[in-house]
Order: structure tokens, then C-alpha cells, then sequence
């Protein structure tokens, strides 16, 4: 070993898995390395895209390089009349069948599981240690489980399907550390708020974020997600962090391939450390039109809201729905409210999970709220017109998703506030943005 | 490596930070496939579409084409989602590059890894300011300049990803340094 290795630092995180998954002892940030893929994902919106490269760049017969790390989950536009949309999940078909696909969730029938995140969560692929690549964005929730998770364009996707490798500049990384003592009003959609308010929209460009603290320990698996989810939206590569007990008691029951729990060494280079502490935050909400237009909910209040929706990668998962039940249990929205649970299991477990004896449907159906049986991205991107839940006139919205770009709920008039699924619900109770605070007690 | 004519000349459509990917391609747009030649087409008239209400038109009505060669934009272009379709959609509606003080990751590595449209970005002391839309400006990719009708602006290395953008993509450049093997044909 020659000095230089001697006096190398340590590696973060996603250093770890990413010098692993090249096969080296040692990577550092700036380095351009081609990884080994453990899992490839993509949805309706892309696997034309993704199938229509690989044939062009492999060859019309050739084959996947490897059909059981493949996964294929139709979410976007799964219920509606659009021809085309209709058109790409039977395209999606014909190359799982031809490839013989082992995990493909067909819309229509008892395999479809909804959103592609939390669905290659439920179906056990989200595994720590390994290198995650998916065809959208958010495909960085998975990074809540310990996953190096990054979203990936179709030429990238397609690279990867051929040759189950792809090229990578390492990133550098940024930890995030939550610590002290979590207030009941406060949710990991508010931490990951607080953040992106800190950072802004491109603070983390190119770099991995890596989340630490007693918090973040201490959250549960669909917190964690939410945390994960949403660190593209100030421009990161990746979010991850150590798999807690609540990640592994998830994984258990849920895949039976071996994984390796990685943490980062004690002397890992950190381009800069943020600490927050919890114990004295108050609920946030971010305004029109960037995430990271962020403000103390108390500065919005009654500001008037016309639309509320619950659902999606973010904010559709059973844990946020039992929050909203928790603010409407006995009472009443006042205003359109709509919910689109992120999948299959998510509805099930609505109708299972209760609270005080009642289960969340019931609570939620009784408040007024328009519940959707059809999981999926829904009106989280717009979508086709027909879409459920989606902003087609000019209001003003607040919902627990993630964007809220101009457009990006179907009118462009549109103005969408992004916050908790207690801010959301407590918003859909009185009509106007409202601190849930007073509804927690 | 690709051949491109060293000075590349046209006009201009200014814009500001964050243009994200849903103002480039709306995401119900995404059922489009982008990589084929069907799709590609209707992309190419559709290209951002997303822009607010009142923006000046960036297609052209007769040619159903941007009616400019260049967009210019400040920070963070592109962020959002990880949509393949909003690079195509620019670069098959005859945009030649977009000119930025600084790119989001995914849109970035989309445009190097499709080869399909140039992303350049500005040196950290240079910027858009003063461009207007309409305005006739003119790249040297040779000089790594750009001349608009006021100043010279001095264009950024591209950095670690250099190897794709000379190869002209991805796949060009993973059978250039013998990653996959250089003949599909059987």
C-alpha cells in the first residue's frame, strides 16, 4: 500500500456503495466510474422511451441483462381513456412478456401495486447497499432504506438494461443532521421543507445528501421516504441514510435477498454539515411556484385555499393518510378535497388501519373527502384530462406532493402551496391555510 | 468524435432561474415516446409548452418549429423531473443549444447522454444580463465564446463528463472506450 492509500479519507455513504459497486477499495468525489447496477426501474411515461434505445443500441433480439433486476411498474397515466397513454402500458406488456420480466405490476390485475417508489419499496427492491436506478426523478426515496437511489433519463435507463452497469461521476456529499426533540405538529414533510428553504432549489446540485441525527433514527420507514423524496427538489443527486430497525423490520418480510448495511467511516469528508434542530419548529409550507419558497405556516394564515389533495410518492402513503385522519376524524371539509392513495397496499391498509375503532376510509370518506380506489401518480404531474383529483381551473391548491411549478397539477393559473398531510388536512377543514397545531391536541 | 461547425449563429430566447422541466414539456406530454421518430416529431412542436400564460410563443406557427436557434437562461435549467422528452422536445423543434449559468443534474446529463442538444454554460463571471429575446447571438465552440450584440461571454469548461459530449453520447462513447462491443449487427 503506497502512501496516497495510507492517507486517504474516509468514505461518506454513497462512497462506500458506489467504491463496491466498481469494485474498488476506494472512490472519491469527481471521479467518473461505470457501477454495477443492482436494480433498474422504470414506469409508463419511459419504457417506450427505455425499450425503443435498447433495441436500436442492442439489437432487436437482444435481451435484458437481467430479467429478475427489472422492474417494471406502470403508475403515471394507469386510469384513463388517453389512447396513447393507453398505448405505452401495452408496450409495456409486449416487452415483459418477450423479455420474460420477473417483476412486472400490470395495471388490472392483483399484481399492480400504484406509484413506482413506495411500489419498489412493497415489493422488497429497495435493498441497503446496493445501486438503484429508475426512470423519474423521485426514484432518490429509496435512499431512506440505505440504497445509493438516483432517476436516470432513458438513454441512461436503456445502458443500464443492456449492459446492467452505468456511468457515474461520484458525487460529493452534504450531511443533514436532525436532532433534538420532535414536536407532534411536525412531520418529515416540514424537516424536508425547513431544508430545502436552507439550501434552495439548486443548493445540493451534483451531490449526494446524507442524512443523520437522532431524528432521523428514530423516524419510521414512510417518514424517512418522504425525507429521501424530496431532496431532488434542491437539485441533489441522491438523499440516503443508515437503514434504522424501522427500515429493516420493513425489508424482513419483503425480500429474501441477502444486503449488506454500509456506514459511512468516522473521518468522511463532508463538503459542509447543516444541523437542525427539531424541537422548536413550527410547521411550514411551501408557497407558489418552487419548493423552496418556504414560510412559517403562521405567515399564511388565512390566506384562502379553493382545493385540497392528498397523494403521491410524497404524501400518499398509509402513514400520511392516518395523519389526515387523525386532523378530520369528526369533522368536515370544507372544500374539494381529494385523496389518491400511492398504491394498492396503501387502500388496503386504509380499510385495515383504524383509529379509535373507526378505519381511516371511513374517516376520510365521512369528513367528505373524495377518495380515489385507483392508486397511482394521478394529479400529482397533471396528467391526461380526465385524470382524478386534477386542478383544471385557476384556484389555489395545497396538497402533500412535491412540486408545485407553475403547471404542474394540470392549469397553468393554478397556484399550488405544498405542506404536511396534517397541514393539508387541517387547510381542508377550515377552507383557509391553518396551522394543525390546534387540531393535535 | 462529432463534427460541429465551429461558430453556430441565431437568435435568442431569454429566460430566468429554474426553468423546470414542466414548463420545458408538460408531463402530460410524457406519453409521447421520445425515442421514436413519431414521437420525436410531435415533441418538436410542443417544446415549452409549459411556459406561463403571456410568455412570447417560442414555436413558430408556420413551421410549427422553435423560432429560435438558443435559449439563454440563468440558474438551475431544466431542474424537476428526470423527463428524457423535455431534450428531445428542444432539440428536435431546432433548438442548436441552450446557454446557461447553470444546469440541473438530470436535464444535463440527458442532453450529453442522448447527444441531442448542447448544453453550455456560462464561466461563473459571465451572464445573460442585457440579452433580449430576438437577439442575434453567435457561439464559437472553437474559441468557447459567445457574442451577443453587447459583450463577449467566455463559455465553461464542460468538466469530468467531457469524454461523452466529444464522443457525441453515451453509447458512443461506452464503445469508444470498449464498454460494450462496438457492432450490434448480428
Amino acid at each position: 500500500m503506497d502512501n496516497a492509500t495510507k492517507t486517504r479519507v474516509g468514505m461518506t455513504l454513497s462512497e462506500k456503495i458506489l467504491a463496491r459497486a466498481c469494485g474498488r477499495e476506494h472512490v472519491s468525489p469527481g471521479e467518473v466510474i461505470f457501477a454495477k447496477v443492482d436494480v433498474l426501474m422504470s414506469h409508463d411515461p419511459c419504457t417506450p422511451g427505455v425499450a425503443s434505445v435498447f433495441k436500436k443500441e442492442f439489437g432487436a433480439q437482444a435481451k435484458v441483462w437481467d430479467k429478475q433486476r427489472f422492474i417494471m411498474i406502470p403508475d403515471h397515466f394507469t386510469y384513463t381513456a388517453d389512447s396513447q397513454a393507453n398505448h405505452n402500458i401495452r408496450v409495456m406488456r409486449e416487452f415483459a412478456a418477450q423479455q420474460e420480466i420477473t417483476h412486472f405490476y400490470d395495471v388490472g390485475t392483483p399484481d399492480y401495486k400504484g406509484v413506482c417508489h413506495i411500489g419498489l419499496a412493497e415489493g422488497g427492491h429497495t435493498r441497503p447497499g446496493e445501486v438503484l436506478l429508475g426512470t423519474d426523478s423521485h426514484t432518490v426515496t429509496a435512499g431512506a432504506f440505505g440504497t445509493f437511489a438516483i432517476g436516470v433519463g432513458i438513454t441512461d435507463g436503456a445502458f443500464a438494461l443492456g449492459c446492467g452497469e452505468t456511468l457515474l461521476l461520484v458525487p460529493s456529499t452534504i450531511r443533514v443532521n436532525y436532532h433534538g426533540i420532535m414536536p407532534v405538529n411536525i412531520q418529515a414533510k416540514d424537516l424536508i421543507l425547513v431544508l430545502l428553504k436552507q439550501l434552495g432549489v439548486a443548493g445540493a446540485t451534483y451531490q449526494a445528501i446524507e442524512f443523520g441525527g437522532n431524528i432521523i433514527d428514530e423516524l419510521s420507514i414512510e417518514e424517512r421516504m418522504t425525507l429521501c423524496n424530496m431532496v431532488v427538489e434542491c437539485g441533489a443527486k441522491n438523499g440516503i441514510m443508515v437503514p434504522n430497525q424501522a427500515a429493516l423490520n420493513w425489508l424482513k418480510t419483503r425480500t429474501n435477498i441477502p444486503f449488506s448495511i454500509l456506514e459511512p467511516d468516522s473521518d468522511a469528508h463532508y463538503t459542509r454539515t447543516i444541523d437542525i434542530d427539531v424541537t422548536a419548529l413550527n410547521p411550514v409550507v411551501a408557497r407558489p411556484h418552487s419548493p423552496d419558497n418556504v414560510t412559517d405556516i403562521d405567515n399564511l394564515a388565512n390566506v384562502a385555499i379553493s382545493q385540497a389533495y392528498i397523494g403521491s410518492c410524497t404524501g400518499g402513503k398509509t402513514s400520511d393518510f392516518i395523519a389526515a385522519a387523525r386532523i378530520m376524524k369528526g369533522r368536515t371539509v370544507v372544500i374539494p378535497t381529494f385523496a389518491v392513495p400511492a398504491t394498492k397496499e396503501v387502500f388496503h391498509q386504509l380499510i385495515t388501519t383504524q383509529l379509535d375503532g373507526i378505519s381511516i376510509y371511513q374517516i376520510l370518506v365521512d369528513a367528505g373527502v373524495r377518495l380515489s380506489s385507483e392508486p397511482g401518480c394521478a394529479a400529482c404531474c397533471g396528467g391526461p384530462g380526465d385524470t382524478f383529483g386534477r386542478v383544471n381551473s385557476p384556484v389555489s391548491i395545497i396538497s402533500t406532493t412535491n412540486r408545485n411549478f407553475v403547471g404542474r397539477m394540470g392549469h397553468k393559473g393554478a397556484t399550488i402551496y405544498l405542506a404536511s398531510p396534517y397541514s393539508v388536512a387541517a387547510t381542508a377543514i377550515t377552507g383557509s391555510i391553518t396551522n394543525p397545531t390546534r387540531f393535535l391536541a | 468524435m462529432t463534427e460541429i461547425s465551429t461558430v453556430l449563429r441565431g437568435k435568442v430566447y431569454v429566460l430566468g432561474d429554474n426553468i423546470d422541466t414542466d414548463q420545458i414539456l408538460t408531463a402530460e406530454y410524457l406519453k409521447i415516446n421520445p425515442a421514436s421518430d413519431e414521437g420525436r416529431h410531435q415533441l418538436a412542436t410542443l417544446a415549452m409548452c409549459g411556459l406561463p400564460s403571456g410568455s412570447l410563443p417560442f414555436i413558430d406557427p408556420l413551421t410549427g418549429r422553435s423560432a429560435y436557434e438558443f435559449i439563454m437562461a440563468r440558474d438551475n435549467f431544466g431542474c424537476g423531473s428526470s423527463r428524457e422528452h423535455a431534450v428531445v422536445a428542444l432539440g428536435a423543434s431546432a433548438v442548436k443549444a441552450v446557454i446557461a449559468h447553470s444546469f440541473a443534474r438530470i436535464f444535463f446529463r440527458n442532453c450529453i447522454a442522448t447527444g441531442q442538444l448542447m448544453p453550455v454554460t456560462l464561466q461563473p463571471d459571465y451572464s445573460v444580463e442585457g440579452v433580449k429575446t430576438g437577439d442575434i447571438i453567435e457561439i464559437d465552440t472553437t474559441s468557447h465564446q459567445i457574442m451577443t450584440p453587447h459583450r463577449s461571454l467566455k463559455i465553461a469548461p464542460v468538466g469530468e463528463l467531457a469524454g461523452i459530449v466529444a464522443a457525441g453520447g453515451l453509447f458512443a462513447y461506452a464503445r469508444l472506450v470498449g464498454k460494450i462491443v462496438a457492432n450490434i449487427h448480428d
